[in-house]
Order: structure tokens, then C-alpha cells, then sequence
């Protein structure tokens, strides 16, 4: 227990010390690169905004990732059980997935102007139901016959199959996703908020920090991110103990 | 059908509770229709243990789920306690070379599962109780909350046989259950299946590739013809029904395994060569 808590402790402070270090011995000024020791008197400056803004961030990443969720398990679903669909989907969702998501930002801005919390929310949705889908859509279609089968030669339903042999076994492959798509939905959340003009949350903090110049705001802001990304991956791997503690093989 | 008669003479007049007649059944594959069973006809009486061997891609596994009615064939019937085999029914139990159990759950839950199904009204007292039950029969008493992954290889088959039988269905499959154990761990698992007949009387279909376990737990051994798969020939293996591993070391358990080895030769198409 000390350990899983002492060791990763450690090495962020090896790599803040280094960071420290490089400015340090490169003499970058303040205009060029903010240093470690810069960030807590530009949080505590602006520790309300942090706050209201993190918040903002926070619940939009949430809720983006939430829809993400919803559609991508539904649509891993048709096609972990349909060949039809999964034929006629992988195209379209790769092709999506492939699109820069960052030229998608105006295109959603005229759509739906003015709004700020639903673009946000779409876009972090967006960029992040991708591995869901694929991830629920494989396990369901690589699920060996012979689970079903045990059930099947009861009479049991397709329903009853689903619920008791292909969700669960499914659950470990949804978790992995889901900790791939927590990270994608920041970018999705701070993309809307830094393009967007009068936008809020963490990426606008961002923004207004280059313009005001101000470096040691904008690394703080980083910082924030990170910390609110380690924050909800966090909570991912809670849940996956809680619903797939099983998959964890004892270590010997 | 208490109380098997110790030697099967005279067990001919019993019904058949399995019947297969006519049976011929094609795969559609990228290189055209592929036949692995051709007329095949196979009775079982009730109670009996028929085991089935037959070289690689006979059809033996087509057969479990032609029984188990997971498919129906292209022609022929499959008659199950007088009705014809159309759908899946709650009176078959399945049990795999792979365990397949459920990692997310216990032994005991895993015993459980088929009653969810079949008897979704009885209650969790009753059910936990029949699960235990066989679960000490088999030797997995102080096992039972325990996960799959932290038990060896004869002890998940040992509970998977639990959970194939629990709802004590007319007829158990077994698909090549013992074939990834080691030969004392198969041997250990014969004598538990051997004993597990003796409480509880089920009709079974074993596939196998061992023809010592045909022997040893069959009560008829059916050799099935290489592809398309049909049946070649017919033992009747007359061993007491408490038999134990020596059986296999008498001359007429020799006599029986010499036979079936040359059955299997002529299934290979390999009759002419020196051996």
C-alpha cells in the first residue's frame, strides 16, 4: 500500500525536479518557459477561476464521455452481433475516427451557435465513443461459441445469454477502452473550449493566459488538466476493480 | 432407471431414449459443401453410456450438437425420449474439452448457473444445496468460493461435469471432456465420472479420441467411419459397471482395445498397412 502511493509520488517529483532543472540551467526566462516553482503563486492568483473553470471542464468531459459510453457500447453491440452491421459500419467509424478533430470545431460551431456547453460536450463525445464501440464490438464477436452454447442448450434467451455470459465477459475489454477514451475526451472538451471565441473552462484559461502573455498561467492550466486526466482515469480503474476485479490475474 | 444391471446383457429391451436415424449433415464452406455426416444411425437406451470414437473431423462434435439440438440436420431425424429433436431443451447437460467456466464467478456459481435457467423459481437455499452436494461428490468441497483461475485444470473439469449435470437432465454430452488432462489427472476424473453415474443415472454421450476412456466408462463403444462420418461398428463393452483402472489391464479389456484400435485403422482408410 505504501508503495502503489510512494513510488508513483516519486517519480512526479523526479520529473518536476527536472523540469526545474532545465529551465534552471538553460536560464529560460519566465516569457519563454515557466518552471515548476512558477505554478503555485499563478494558482493561487487565479485559484477562483481554477476552480469555476475546472468545474466547467470537468462536468463537460464527464458528460461528453457519459454519451460516448451510451452510443459506443450500443454500436459495438449491433456489431459484435450483426456481421451485417459490422460491414457496414467499420468503414464509417474508422473513417470518422480518422478525421482531425480539430477541423470538425467550426463545422459544429455554425451548426449549433452560441452553444458553448453543447458543442463542448459533443465534441468530447466525439472524439472518444471510437475505441468503445470497437473494443465492445470485438469482445462481443470473438466470444468462443462454446459460452454460449452452455446456456443455448438450456433454452435460454438471447437476452439471458447477453446478460449473463457476453456483458461480463465483455466488461475487461470495455474498461480498457473506456481508459483510452477518458483521455481522449479532455482534448475534445479543451479543443471546443481553447478555438472557441469567448469560450470557458481550463482550455479558455489557456487561451486567455497567451494572450495576456502570461506563461506561468498557461503551464498552470496544463498542469490542471493532467492532474483533473489522472483524477477521472482514477476513477475508471475504481470502477474496473469494483465490476472486473475478476480479470485481475493473483499475482504470484 | 435405478439400479443398472451389473453386466448390460438384457439390457437391450430398454427404450432408446437417444435415437439417431438417417443422420446426414453438410457444412457450406468457401471451397464448396463439406460432408461429415452420412446416414448415420445410433441408438442409445436409457441409462446407457455410449462412447463415441471416431478419427479427427468424423463429425463427432456435429453430433453433440445435432443432439443437444443447437442444429438441425440436413437429413434424418434425432429423437429424443420419443419427440423429435427440433430446438434446444432443458433436459441436456454439455460439457467441453474447455471448461468454460465463468471467471467472474465462484465454483459454487458457476455449479449454479444451469438452475438460473432451467428452474429460475427455486429457491437460493435449495439450489446452493444441490450444487454443494455435487461439488463434494466430485472433491471440490472447501473449493467452492473460489475462482476459476486459481484452481488447476482437473479441478475446473471436475466442476464443469458439476454444472453439466445440476439440473439433472436425461442426458449428458460430453465433448472430448477430459482431452487436455494430464493421464493421472484423466484417469482420476474416469473414477469420478464412473461414481458420479453411480449416484446420479443420466444417459451419456461421451466423444472421445482415448480408447481406454471408451472402454473403461462406456457401456457401448460406436466407431465412427472417417469423413463423411457414419457408424462402423458397435461394441458392446461387457465389464462390470463398477469398474475400476486395473479393468483396463485384463485380457478382455485388451481383446476390446486391440479390436477398436483396428476399427480405427479402417475408419483412417489405413487397413493395408503393416502395424
Amino acid at each position: 500500500m505504501f508503495r502503489n502511493i510512494a513510488v508513483p509520488l516519486a517519480a512526479i517529483l523526479a520529473f518536476l525536479l527536472f523540469w526545474e532543472g532545465i529551465v534552471w540551467i538553460n536560464d529560460w526566462p519566465n516569457y519563454k518557459m515557466a518552471s515548476p516553482s512558477d505554478l503555485p503563486p499563478a494558482f493561487y492568483k487565479f485559484r477562483w477561476l481554477f476552480l469555476e473553470m475546472g468545474w466547467q471542464t470537468l462536468w463537460r468531459t464527464v458528460a461528453g464521455l457519459g454519451l460516448a459510453v451510451l452510443v459506443g457500447t450500443l454500436l459495438g453491440m449491433a456489431m459484435g452481433f450483426s456481421r451485417i452491421a459490422r460491414d457496414a459500419l467499420y468503414p464509417l467509424l474508422v473513417g470518422f475516427n480518422a478525421i482531425p478533430k480539430a477541423t470538425l470545431v467550426p463545422v459544429i460551431a455554425l451548426l449549433f451557435i452560441g452553444q458553448h456547453d453543447f458543442n463542448t460536450v459533443l465534441m468530447a463525445f466525439m472524439i472518444s465513443f471510437f475505441p468503445i464501440a470497437v473494443s465492445v464490438g470485438i469482445g462481443l464477436s470473438t466470444l468462443e461459441p462454446e459460452y454460449r452454447d452452455i446456456l443455448r442448450a438450456l433454452g435460454a434467451s438471447k437476452v439471458t445469454i447477453f446478460r449473463k455470459i457476453a456483458l461480463p465477459k465483455t466488461l475487461p475489454e470495455f474498461f480498457g477502452a473506456l481508459k483510452v477514451s477518458v483521455t481522449l475526451a479532455f482534448i475534445g472538451t479543451n479543443l471546443v473550449e481553447i478555438v472557441s471565441p469567448h469560450g470557458r473552462g481550463l482550455g479558455a484559461l489557456f487561451k486567455s493566459g497567451e494572450t495576456n502573455g502570461d506563461y506561468p498561467l498557461m503551464f498552470a492550466v496544463l498542469i490542471a488538466l493532467a492532474f483533473l486526466g489522472i483524477v477521472l482515469y482514477y476513477a475508471v480503474v475504481a470502477l474496473e476493480r469494483i465490476f472486473a476485479g475478476w480479470a485481475e490475474r493473483p499475482q504470484s | 432407471m435405478q439400479g443398472r444391471p451389473h453386466f448390460r446383457k438384457g439390457a437391450r429391451q430398454l427404450t432408446n431414449l437417444i435415437e439417431i436415424k438417417g443422420v446426414t449433415h453438410a457444412y457450406q464452406t468457401a471451397s464448396g459443401p463439406l460432408q461429415v455426416l452420412e446416414n448415420l444411425n445410433l441408438s442409445i437406451p436409457e441409462g446407457e453410456f455410449a462412447a463415441v470414437v471416431g478419427p479427427s473431423g468424423c463429425g463427432k462434435s456435429t453430433l453433440t450438437r445435432l443432439v443437444a439440438g443447437l442444429m438441425k440436420p440436413d437429413q434424418g431425424e434425432v429423437w429424443l425420449h420419443g419427440e423429435i429433436v427440433k430446438s434446444p431443451r432443458k433436459t441436456v447437460g454439455m460439457a467441453y474439452q474447455n471448461p468454460v467456466l465463468l471467471e467472474w464467478r465462484t465454483i459454487l456459481e458457476n455449479v449454479i448457473l444451469p438452475l438460473e435457467i432451467v428452474a429460475p423459481l427455486m429457491p437460493r437455499q435449495d439450489r446452493v444445496a444441490r450444487a454443494m452436494e455435487l461439488l463434494e461428490l466430485v472433491g471440490l468441497i472447501d473449493f467452492e468460493h473460489k475462482r476459476p483461475s486459481e484452481l488447476s485444470g482437473g479441478m475446473r473439469q471436475r466442476a464443469s461435469l458439476c454444472r453439466a449435470i445440476v439440473h439433472k437432465p436425461e442426458v449428458l454430452i460430453m465433448d472430448e471432456p477430459f482431452g487436455a488432462l494430464d493421464a493421472f489427472t484423466r484417469e482420476d476424473l474416469w473414477q469420478t465420472m464412473r461414481d458420479l453415474r453411480a449416484k446420479e443415472p443420466f444417459t451419456c454421450v461421451l466423444i472421445t479420441h482415448d480408447l481406454r476412456e471408451s472402454v473403461f466408462l462406456g457401456d457401448q463403444v460406436f466407431v465412427m467411419s472417417g469423413r463423411p462420418g457414419t457408424t462402423q461398428h458397435v461394441l458392446d463393452v461387457d465389464l462390470p459397471a463398477d469398474r475400476t483402472i486395473d479393468v483396463l489391464y485384463t485380457p478382455e479389456a485388451t481383446d476390446m482395445l486391440h479390436l477398436l484400435r483396428d476399427q480405427i485403422r479402417i475408419a483412417q482408410g489405413r487397413d493395408g498397412e503393416v502395424h
